[in-house]
Formats: C-alpha cells, structure tokens, sequence
C-alpha cells in the first residue's frame, strides 16, 4: 500500500497524522462552516458588516422557516425533485436497452453508436442551448417540468449508456448463451438474467444522475422563465436577488438547495463511488 | 467475446434473424432521444450561425460573416485567453487530488468519514459554490479581506481587478474539481498491485522514487480520466462566471461558453447567429479533446 | 313529453347561464419588480382592481426583474401573459418591430390620455401609435447625507466647481463622497448621462444615443474629461465594481459615503437601511456648462400587452386602470415616485414634490442611457463607462471601440 501505512510508522508520525488530519478537513470544508455560520446569523450582523465573524446569536430554527416562509423556496424544492426523479429513471431505462445492445451484440455500427454516445457527453452545452430552447418552445414544451426532463433524460443517455454498456460487458457471456441455448427470447434474457446483475451499478448511476441533473444551473436557466416550474439551483439566484442583503437568509437557502445529493451521497456512499469510476477505468 | 450475427438470406430462419434485428429494438428509444436533443441540435446551431437573427422576427442569411466579425472582436479574443487560463491552471486539480488522496490513503479510525467528507465540495451545486466564493472574495465583509487585514495588508477586491479576477474564479472552481480527482485517485490507490510494492520495497525503493517509478505507472487509468474531466470541465464553465462575475468587470473574465449566452440570449443580446458561432467554435475547440479521448478508448477496445 | 322538453331545456338554460355567471375570465399580469416598496404598490393595485372587477380572475405573476429581462424574449413568443411591465423607448422598439406588442392606442383615445399623459406621450410612442401605458415615473439626481453635510458646514452645490469642492471637503475628511455600485452597469450610465446632459445638453446626448455623433466626438471627450476629473481624484467608492447598487447603499448608510447619484426609487432603500428623512436631502446634478438648459433623467415603467396574450379586453381594462388618476396617486405614493397622469396629486414627500419641480421645469426628459440607445450598443456603452471609472487612462482605446460598435450596430 502507498504511502506506506502509517502503523509502520513510529508513534510520534502516527499520532501527528491523526491530529492534522481533523485540521486539514476543516480548512478544506472552511468555505461550508462559514456559510453555515451565516445561516445562523441575525440580521442585525449582517447590518454591522458581521457577516464572516462568531455569530452574535444563533437563530437557526428562525433563519430556515423565514426562508420556506417568505420565498418559493419549498416550490423550488418540489419543482427540483419533479424534475430529477423522472429524469433519473428515464435515462437509466433507456440507457440499459442501449447498453445491453451495445455489450452484448457485434455488428458494424456498434462501435461507433458507442463512440457518438460517450462524445455526446462531453460536448458544450451552449452548442444546444439556442435549438433545444426553439424546439421546447415550437412544440409547447417550454417552462413545463416535462420539457426539462425530457432535454435532461437525453442528455443524460450518452452518460448512462457509456456506464451500462461498460458494466454489462464485464459480465461472463456465458449466461446469455445459455439462455439462448435454452430457447428464451431476447427480451426475457434481458429482463430476467442480466437486469439483476447489473443492478448494483444501477443504483450507482441513478445516485450520480440525480447529482448531476439536481446541481445543473444552465438548462434550469435557458427552459423556464418565472416561478412556476424552476427548480431550486435557478431559484437559489433569484434569491440572491431578491435578499440582496440578506446573506444570512441566502446562505440558508443556498444549504437546502444543497442537501438532497448530500444525502443522497451519504446514503449511497459507496455506489457513488463505485459509480464515478467503474464507469470510466477499464480494469 | 460476442456472438458475431448475421442477417441470414439462406436459413430464412426467423429466430436467427430476429437476433440480428434485436439490437435494433434495444437501441432506439434511446437513439431517438439522443438523435432529437443532442445530435440535431448540434447541426441547427451550426446552420445559425450562417444567419442574423435576433429570435423574434426573420433570420437573415449572412453566410461567414459572423465568423469575419468573431475574428475581429476583442471580447471573443479576451474570452479565449480566459478559457486557455481555464485549461492551464485547472489542470492543478490533477496533482492536488493525487496528493490528498495520497495524504488520505492510510488505515485510520474514521479514515471512510474523512474521505466522504473531503469528496463533500463535489456533491453540491457549482452555484452554491459560486456564492459561497463571492462572499468568500467580497472586500467588505469577506473572510479573505479578513484575512489580509490580520496579517496587516489591505484587502484586495478580487473580482473586481481584470488581472485578477480569473484566477479568483478558476481557484473557486478548484474546490469541487480537487475533490472529484481525489476520489478517482483514491479508487485508483486501492487497486495498486500490492505485490508489485513489496518486490519494489525489497530493492530499497521508497518515498518519491517509489511513486513515481512504481506507482504512478499504475494510476495511469485515473490519471487519464481525470486529465480528461478536468479540460472538459474547464472549457464548459459556465456556472461559475455566470454567478461570480457575470463576466465582468466589463468583460475580463469572460468564457466562450458565457460570452455565447451573451450575446444570445442575456438583457441586451438578441444576437442568435453571432451567439452560434461562437458556440460552434467553442465547440471544434472541444472536439479536439474528445476526439483524443474517443481516439485512446478506441485503443482500448482493440487491445480487449 | 312536452313537459319533459320543456323541462330540458330549463335546466339547459339555467346550466349555461349559472355556468358563465360563475366563469371567471383569467387575465394574467406579469411584474417584474420584487423591492419591498414596489412589490407592495403593485399588490395593492392588484386587489383593488379585482375588488372592482369581479368577473375577472387575477392572475399576478412578480418575478426577479434581471430575470424578467433574460425571459421576455421567450414568453412574449410562447405563453404569453395578458399584460406585462417593462420599459418605453427604445427598450420596446425591438417588440414593436417584431410585433409582439399590442397597438393600445385605442386606450389612449378612450380615456383622454393624449391630453393627461402629455408629458411621457413622446416616450410611449413609435410611427405615430402608442403601444403601452406607464404607470410611474421618477426623477434622478443627487442625495446626499444632510447631516454630514451640515457638521462639516457644506452646502449644495449648484456649479462643477462648488461640486468638486464639496467633494474635496469630504474626502479630506475621511469620508467617500460618492457612493455607486457598478456591478449591474447602469448605475455608471446614469453619471455619464448627467454628466453629458450637463456638459453638452439633450439635443448632443440624444444625437449621441440614436447614433449620430461618434463618442471620439470632441463634445463627448470633454464629458468624459470632467468625469476623469472626479475619478481620478478618487471620489467613487472603492471596489464599486463587485457591488450592486443595494450594497453601495451600506456605506451611504453608515456614513462612510455622503453623496450618491441615483434615482428616487433608492429613496426606500436609504428607509429600509435605518435612516431617517432628517438625514437625506436632493438636489439636481450641478450645472457644468454655463448656459446649457437643464435636462433631466426620468425613466417611466409601463405595462404592456403581448400579441400573443389571450385576454386582451381585460387587458385594457388594466391599462386604463393603472393610468387613473386615483390609482395613479396612491400607487405611486407606496413606491416614492411621480405619477405620470398631470390630474393626479403628488405625494406630500419632501423628494417627491422636489422631483415634481425639478421635472417640470426641465428643458428636456432622457429616458436613461440603457432605454435611449440601441440594446447593443447600451451594453458595450455600459460596460465601457465602468471600464473608464476604473482605468481612466484607457480612454481613447474605449471611445475607439465604443465608434467601432456604434458603427456596427446603426448601420
């Protein structure tokens, strides 16, 4: 193992380690304590220009209901979940049908499918931002919630297919062939030997598909206009322009917005782990 | 290994060749998906760029004349000088994650709680993090003037100095970007060869040598990875100038991708042709990247 | 049988008619501004025009107003309210040209409003048609901290010289004299403007905006060469830069900063940051040119009515609502600024009856720098003021790219 386990290492270091190591974190998490630290500030701090320093008071139930209560802050969150969850079990579908196509038969264009899908996912999205916004208004689906899942469903796919399509090649063929020997069709080999055993990096992808798609600022800007159907990252801003001065109440909704792919991530730790590079490191 | 199909004229067996039409059945919704909201999309803004429009009344066909503008136009010159920045510095994210990661591969109580913990700046929106920085860089009240007033110097605003302002946001940008890194070199670690340490510590290697004659050989999948994500991200921001500066003051911190949202769709843009053609160039820019990515997993593919 | 018709038919009748007796028609208004004040005012107007019309359903949307101007361009295409604020001049004529905006000249016609809207006609109107109708108007000008201003025994200044003096005072007293918040760039505009309007008078400023002078014009160097003279003596704010006009507020607040250039809607703010009326005072930007008639900066907001809107008879029934001179009065007393209609009062405030003054002896009405130039040119314009406040020696090469620009732009 490297660097070399610190037991080898004589007390002293062992000891050292273990000391920096909680001081280290809390410099790297400075910026999260100090807006945290806001959150819970009055407002006669803000005023003073206290706003970075100890807290004079710690209203931390009063800061967080003032901001459910005097913002759309809960429609945002709403508006954020209606969005996400769809979309993540809809790229996850549709990435597995195309994964399992692409793993598991050989002909000419598999290849190169695979390709326009991984380039797919790393193209700039300003390439996409005025035609996507013309069709979402042509076809009615502008500032819906199901225009915005839509765009972020296939969006999304190039990711998820690269990841499945990866996944399910590792898995022995032999289950395929077996199934085929034994006369089951297609579908049902998909269905009922293969979707099981992929279901781990199912989860791991469906935990960093609604990171990604919760946290996305642009498209949240570019298909909605007023209130009604923005999610809480475009609506964290319109709060920092309605508070101007408010930091405290900012900091706070800014946290909220936060805490869904917190949880999530805790939650599913190791899947997202799992998720972020078994998708990408060929072992 | 695969089963090789083959449309099959002579057998005229309808099981052999349903097996060659399956794949098709699996792929197309999400051929379709992706065919109507990212490949054809990517035409039209090209096609744009060929018009003056201004999204509410005719386009007008221009041919190359957005591009001869974009070529004399010193804000698409700054914007470019800005995303070359981007690229350079963000690339620190690569080291700085293999050093924490290095810094936190050790066997300690609670090490999984550290690790989690220090992934954290990743998981949250790159608005938030945005905001958190601007208050982070404000000159007033912010902890960074703070600091330079405790240590005797006078605060320096930041996103307010054309020189500076760039730096400001790429080192905001950092934050979540080291994380990312981080993990996938901690991945990485963990599956170095241990047999191949213990050959290489009974020849005396050890410390600098042994990283980097031993180990990082090894890293060289999540290096890649990482190299790769991190010019993605950087010639992608977008949610980070948006929020911090919106491009200012006047313009020195713009980014192509901001600059085309500029000029297309912001307060006083209405310029959709001249916005695609800066997205179509940001766009050749990238496929350089992807193009080399694409190029090394192709190599890949053969070796298997 | 018969019975049984008859009967039908009653009901059918009495179905139809409590049916369109209960149905309410939606009539969707957007708004666009979310400051305490404002946001009040329109919420009041709101209720009583619903109180006075209840078969109309309304439906108040009020968003962030940067936001407001980013989406306007989508929803006046696709979903489009019935009625919805935004800006005169030639901040609309792009949605005329396009035919997004509704003719509403017939509301003119209908309630006397060429005659009691004399004075903002001009602004409201393109080929000879009105397309909107304002609601509010304000003027712009200096407000300043009265009371630091008597402990150092200064007064207001009516002359370039005077100005610079006060400022000289202040400064050597520790204190900022102007505050000002350049990171949404029209707050740099609005010093140009005076400082324009003062040096060279309306006639060259409106040239200047529709495109007919060059700013390398030597007219237009002298403006810059007497604000030049304000930077760099270092009487702005420092870092104004990364600050929104709301946070420059603070230091004018906590009297780190006497002077700020401004319109009367900021009046609400100073309020709201804990100062009294005691304490603030106005006066009109000083004269700089000797002789120039004084021309004043007064913005007017409107509603207007899309195209494209469903409900567009109860949108004018809005319109003509909010131009009312009882509507208008008490509307415009909430936010603190000047009602457009001549019949009626203004607001028994010390800056309002000011402002009153101050815009009806005014030789000439600029609509602000961002609503009378071209949307393209405003941005580059803007931004090239808040470059000049903070590298003034970059002036030629900015009045150069600015001429490059205008040349583009009104070709």
């Amino acid at each position: 193992m490297f660097p070399k386990p610190i037991h080898t290492f004589p007390l002293k270091f062992q000891l050292m380690y273990k000391i920096v190591l909680p001081i280290v974190l809390i410099i790297w998490l400075l910026p999260l304590i100090a807006i945290f630290l806001t959150s819970v500030r009055s407002a006669a701090d803000i005023n003073t220009g206290n706003v970075f320093g100890w807290p004079s008071q710690f209203l931390l139930i009063e800061n967080y209901s003032e901001v459910f209560r005097r913002s759309k802050a809960i429609l945002y969150l709403k508006n954020s979940f209606l969005i996400t969850i769809p979309t993540v079990i809809l790229s996850v579908s549709l990435a597995c049908l195309a994964g399992y196509a692409l793993a598991i038969y050989r002909f000419r264009w598999a290849l190169p499918l695979f390709f326009i899908f991984v380039a797919g996912n790393f193209i700039p999205f300003q390439i996409l931002m005025i035609p996507v916004r013309d069709m979402s208004v042509s076809t009615g689906l502008y500032n819906t919630i199901s225009g915005q899942v839509l765009f972020h469903a296939a969006f999304q796919t190039g990711f998820c297919t690269f990841f499945m399509r990866n996944f399910i090649k590792a898995l022995p063929f032999e289950l395929i062939e077996s199934g085929r020997i034994e006369g089951v069709g297609e579908a049902k080999i998909f269905l009922f030997i293969v979707l099981p055993l992929v279901r781990p990096a199912l989860a791991a992808l469906a935990v960093l598909i609604f990171t990604f798609v919760w946290n996305d600022f642009f498209w949240a800007t570019v298909l909605t206009q007023g209130e009604s159907v923005k999610p809480i990252t475009a609506g964290v801003r319109s709060l920092n322009g309605q508070y101007v001065n408010n930091w405290h109440l900012v900091s706070a909704a800014s946290l909220c917005a936060a805490i869904p792919p917190v949880v999530m991530f805790f939650l599913m730790q190791k899947h997202f782990i799992a998720g972020l590079t078994l998708g990408s490191i060929k072992q | 290994m695969e089963q090789t199909v083959r449309f099959n004229e002579n057998k005229r067996n309808y099981s052999e060749n349903k097996l060659a039409f399956a794949p098709l059945y699996f792929l197309l919704p999400a051929i379709i998906f992706f065919l109507i909201y990212v490949i054809f999309p990517i035409f039209q803004s090209v096609w744009i760029s060929f018009y003056e429009w201004d999204g509410l009344g005719e386009a007008q066909w221009v041919g190359l004349a957005n591009y001869v503008e974009l070529f004399d136009d010193e804000y698409f010159y700054t914007s470019l000088k800005n995303n070359f920045i981007w690229l350079i510095m963000y690339l620190l994210a690569v080291p700085m994650g293999l050093f924490i990661a290095l810094f936190l591969n050790q066997v300690v109580f609670g090490i999984r709680f550290y690790k989690s913990l220090f992934f954290f700046p990743f998981v949250i929106s790159q608005v938030v993090v945005g905001l958190i920085f601007s208050w982070f860089y404000n000159p007033n009240f912010g902890l960074l003037a703070s600091i330079f007033l405790s240590i005797g110097l006078e605060p320096i605003a930041i996103l307010s100095d054309e020189d500076l302002v760039t730096y400001g946001i790429i080192f905001a940008g950092l934050w979540p970007q080291i994380a990312y890194c981080m993990i996938l070199y901690l991945t990485g670690l963990s599956n170095v060869s241990k047999d191949l340490m213990e050959a290489a510590r009974l020849d005396g290697a050890k410390g600098l040598k042994m990283l980097w004659h031993v180990v990082l050989p090894q890293l060289r999948p999540a290096t890649f990875i990482s190299v790769v994500v991190t010019v993605i991200g950087a010639l992608r921001s977008f949610d980070m100038v948006a929020i911090m500066t919106e491009g200012g003051p006047y313009g020195s911190s713009n980014v192509l991708a901001y600059y085309m949202y500029e000029t297309a769709l912001s307060e006083y843009g209405f310029r959709l042709g001249y916005g695609s053609a800066i997205a179509t160039v940001l766009f050749f820019i990238m496929l350089v990247y992807i193009g080399y990515f694409l190029w090394r997993l192709y190599k890949n593919e053969r070796e298997v | 049988m018969y019975n049984k018709i008859k009967l039908t038919l009653v009901s059918l009748l009495s179905v139809i008619l409590i049916s369109s007796a209960s149905f309410a028609r939606d009539l969707v208004i957007t708004f666009d501004d979310m400051n305490p004040g404002p946001k009040a005012a329109f919420e009041n107007a709101i209720a009583k025009f619903q109180k006075e019309n209840p078969d109309i359903n309304v439906i108040a949307n009020n968003g962030d107003r940067e936001e407001h101007k980013a989406a306007i361009r989508n929803f006046l295409i696709a979903d489009a309210p019935d009625v919805t604020s935004w800006y005169p001049g030639n901040r609309m004529r792009p949605f005329v040209k396009a035919g997004l905006f509704e003719d509403v000249s017939d509301v003119w016609d209908a309630n006397n409003f060429h005659e009691d809207l004399a004075a903002i006609k001009p602004t409201m109107t393109i080929g000879g048609r009105q397309w909107g109708v304002p609601y509010s108007y304000y003027q712009w000008g200096v407000y300043y901290r009265k009371d630091i201003f008597d402990e150092l025994g200064l007064f207001e200044p009516n002359t370039w010289v005077q100005f610079k003096y006060v400022c000289d005072k202040l400064k050597e007293n520790g204190i900022t004299p102007i505050t000002i918040g350049t990171k949404y760039l029209w707050t740099a505009a609005g010093v140009f403007d005076y400082i324009n309007l003062r040096t060279n008078g309306y006639k060259v400023h409106n040239d200047l905006t529709a495109g007919k002078i060059k700013y390398t014009d030597p007219r237009i160097k002298k403006t810059f060469e007497y604000w030049a003279e304000l930077v760099n003596a270092g009487y702005f704010l420092e870092n104004h830069s990364s600050m929104s006009w709301q946070d420059a507020v603070v230091p004018f607040a906590n009297g780190e900063a006497a002077m700020y250039v401004m319109g009367n809607f900021s009046v609400d703010a100073y309020k709201n940051a804990g100062l009294s009326y005691d304490q603030i005072d106005f006066f009109p930007f000083p004269k700089i040119t000797p002789g120039v008639p004084r021309a004043e900066e007064a913005p007017a907001d409107a509603f207007f009515i899309p195209t494209n809107a469903k409900n567009k008879r109860d949108a004018k029934k809005w319109l003509a609502f909010v131009a009312r001179p009882d509507v208008q009065t008490e509307w415009n007393k909430t936010i603190g600024q000047l009602p457009i209609n001549s019949k009626a009062q203004v607001a028994d405030d010390k800056f309002i009856k000011q402002g009153f003054e101050t815009l009806n002896s005014a030789a000439g009405l600029a609509q602000f720098y961002d609503r009378d130039a071209v949307a393209e040119m405003a941005a580059a314009g803007m931004e090239g003021f808040q470059e000049f406040m903070m590298k003034p020696d970059r002036l030629d090469k900015i009045l150069k790219r600015l001429d490059k620009i205008q040349a583009k732009v009104y070709k």
